[in-house]
């Protein structure tokens, strides 16, 4: 076992938010065999920053989607706030990540010829929430992601990058999700607007928050509290770091 | 998700790509309109058809001379020759019960020659007092040929509008004498237009004189063309044609298998009418059909490219947590919306060419509410049936792939 070899994590006496055991994911194509996770064991616990860290085709992308509930385990099981996941339907699946994962990706965020605050209220229109609370709880998402007010009815092709990814991350919150997961978030923005919206990320994360994010930049990671170093479907290295605090936005 | 916030969205995305909705729609605009067009159409003419007869004469049973021989249809030539029925027999008939007026008609084609000049070749038709009732002539002017003109032989003319007008353009024509057979005639009445075509030439292009008068005088003969039966009643139809038929064979001695006479119901024409007009319908409303099929590959084809196009939206709308249903909903009230309103405009433009078609060629066209709620019905239904198969597949796009598509 590898894990053997690595230093344990500490872990907070808390609940565990996630929890993978010997997660495994593998792809056939063409009759060969691609093991894209090999026996991965993990926990995240409540209101932690955790960054996962790799380069690209060390599967944090298919961890990425196990954990967003995109995909399931071809072996090993996956708990989500207590509810074991792996074995669930797509239509189940769905529902999970509705009430309890908020995604940020690194493009193609928003509904294009949408406005602002309908991009936000999109998953709860979804989850069936009534007209008048769907709108106070985008604006409230909105206002604490710090998007300026006088851009809520803009079309989402009249707003900056930056401002896009703060709108996603105001729509991730919008369902008060167990977790949020982002996957790149400034993978398509200049270093100073990268650090705006990673701010905002550990602003959440003070306000209790678990935030899990997905990056191959080592200066981005370093923003997190822990560190999952993935590489070849194996966690090489766990560790908790001294976080680099970007200052209130 | 409710209606309302699936007729949003749908609404935002029919709208952003504007002449690719309307392109669309119009496949099923002239689909519709000319499905709506083309019954409205064919329901007015028949519509026109049905009245036109029935404007000749109600509960009508006609006696013509020859039989009918079964797939051969009547021989014209049978009429001129046979001359089986005779003025007795109209004695007879008055006394059968249900019978309300029987009408003994002799026809026969003359010269007619006016004093202005004009003259023309045309039908004269040998009456008796009661033809007018039997066949709903009114008069126009003047009187039709009475009871006491018959008694007294008069030598007296009803003409047809169309006729009068042939022959004395726009004069008053009542108490003008015309020549027919080298015959003069005082002409007493014009009857109304009726239009309609009957048996044996237009109404309006026929000429009445007392029947006495056409036998004796231009005819010369003693039999009759035509005994036109009026029943009391509709129901009491079949049952007169009946006693009649029984009643003709047993006068004339002929055998039941082979009767020297015929009759024809108003009833069998209007039926047998009514199927033609019915069958040209269809088969009208069928060819509009097919363009209604190809408008409806269009729309699937439009919806097609719109899920290939907005695969990364789909992808993430899953992400967020939208189910199988959520978007095969949303995709499949994209295809209604486009039919259903296609639809409206293509009833509305049906109504339209209907509209036109009638004042314009003088064809009578009823929308019925029917074929507008059929077309409603089929629009929507082919919104359905056409947006299916592109919902589905939008719905069971994986959400990974759909992310990553470019």
């Amino acid at each position: 076992m590898l894990r053997r070899n690595l230093p344990d994590p500490v872990f907070l006496e808390d609940k565990h938010m996630i929890e993978c055991v010997n997660t495994s994911k593998t792809y056939k194509s063409g009759g060969e065999e691609t093991k894209a996770l090999d026996n991965v064991s993990f926990k995240i616990n409540e209101g932690e920053f955790v960054a996962i860290m790799g380069p690209s085709g060390s599967g944090k992308s298919t961890l990425m989607h196990i954990l967003g509930c995109l995909d399931i385990p071809t072996s090993g099981t996956y708990s989500l706030d207590g509810h074991d996941v792996s074995k669930l339907s797509e239509d189940e699946l769905a529902e999970i990540r509705l009430g309890k994962i908020g995604f940020v990706f690194q493009a193609f965020n928003l509904l294009p010829r949408t406005t602002v605050l309908r991009n936000v209220m999109l998953p709860l229109v979804y989850s069936g929430v009534p007209k008048e609370e769907r709108e106070r709880r985008a604006k409230e998402a909105l206002s604490a992601v710090g998007f300026p007010e006088d851009r809520y009815y803009h079309y989402s092709n009249q707003i900056s990058g930056g401002q896009i990814q703060r709108v996603a991350i105001a729509r991730a919150l919008v369902n008060n999700p167990s977790i949020i997961l982002a996957d790149e978030p400034t993978g398509n923005l200049d270093t100073k607007t990268g650090e705006i919206v990673l701010g905002t990320f550990q602003k959440l994360n003070k306000e209790g928050r678990t935030i899990i994010l997905i990056t191959h930049e080592p200066n981005v990671a370093e923003h997190a509290a822990r560190v999952i170093h993935i590489r070849d479907g194996n966690i090489i290295e766990d560790r908790r770091l001294k976080q680099r605090i970007i200052s209130e936005i | 998700m409710n209606l309302n916030d699936i007729l949003q969205e749908t609404y935002t995305a029919l709208v952003a790509n504007k002449t690719r909705s309307i392109l669309t729609m119009l496949g099923i605009i002239i689909g519709i309109g000319s499905v709506i067009a083309m019954i409205s159409l064919g329901q007015g003419a028949s519509g026109s058809i049905t009245s036109s007869i029935q404007g000749l004469g109600s509960n009508l049973l006609t006696i013509v001379p020859g039989a009918i021989e079964p797939g051969r249809g009547q021989v014209s030539s049978g009429r001129g020759s046979a001359e089986t029925l005779k003025n007795a027999d109209v004695v007879v008939l008055e006394k059968i019960p249900g019978v309300a007026y029987v009408s003994p008609e002799l026809v026969r084609r003359f010269q007619i020659i006016a004093p202005t000049g004009n003259n023309t070749n045309s039908s004269i038709t040998g009456v008796s007092q009661d033809y007018a009732s039997v066949h709903s002539i009114t008069m126009a002017q003047g009187s039709f040929i009475t009871d006491a003109n018959i008694r007294s032989l008069s030598k007296v003319a009803v003409l047809g509008p169309t006729i009068a007008a042939d022959l004395f353009g726009e004069e008053n024509t009542i108490g003008k004498t015309i020549r027919i057979n080298s015959t003069n005639f005082k002409i007493i009445g014009i009857s109304e237009s009726k239009g309609g075509s009957g048996f044996g030439g237009s109404p309006d292009e026929s000429v009445y004189v007392s029947l006495p008068v056409m036998q004796r005088v231009l005819a010369g003969a003693d039999y009759l063309s035509t005994i036109a039966v009026s029943v009391e009643n509709e129901e009491m139809m079949p049952q007169v044609q009946e006693e009649i038929t029984a009643t003709l064979i047993q006068k004339h001695r002929v055998d039941v298998e082979n009767p020297d006479f015929s009759i024809i119901s108003q009833k069998d024409i209007l039926s047998t009418l009514d199927q033609i007009t019915g069958i040209l319908t269809i088969f009208l409303a069928s060819i509009a059909g097919i363009s209604l099929l190809v408008g409806g590959i269009g729309i699937m084809n439009m919806m097609l490219t719109t899920v290939t196009e907005r695969t990364r939206e789909i992808g993430l709308r899953k992400a967020i947590g939208a189910t199988k249903k959520n978007i095969s909903l949303q995709f499949l009230a994209e295809s209604i919306l486009l039919t259903f309103t296609g639809g409206v405009i293509g009833v509305i433009l049906g109504w339209l060419i209907s509209f036109a078609v009638s004042s314009f060629a003088g064809i009578d066209a009823s929308v019925s509410l029917r074929s507008v709620a059929l077309a409603f019905g089929v629009s929507a239904g082919i919104g359905i049936i056409f947006g299916y198969y592109p919902a589905r597949r939008a719905s069971s796009l994986n959400p990974i792939e759909a992310l990553r598509h470019e």
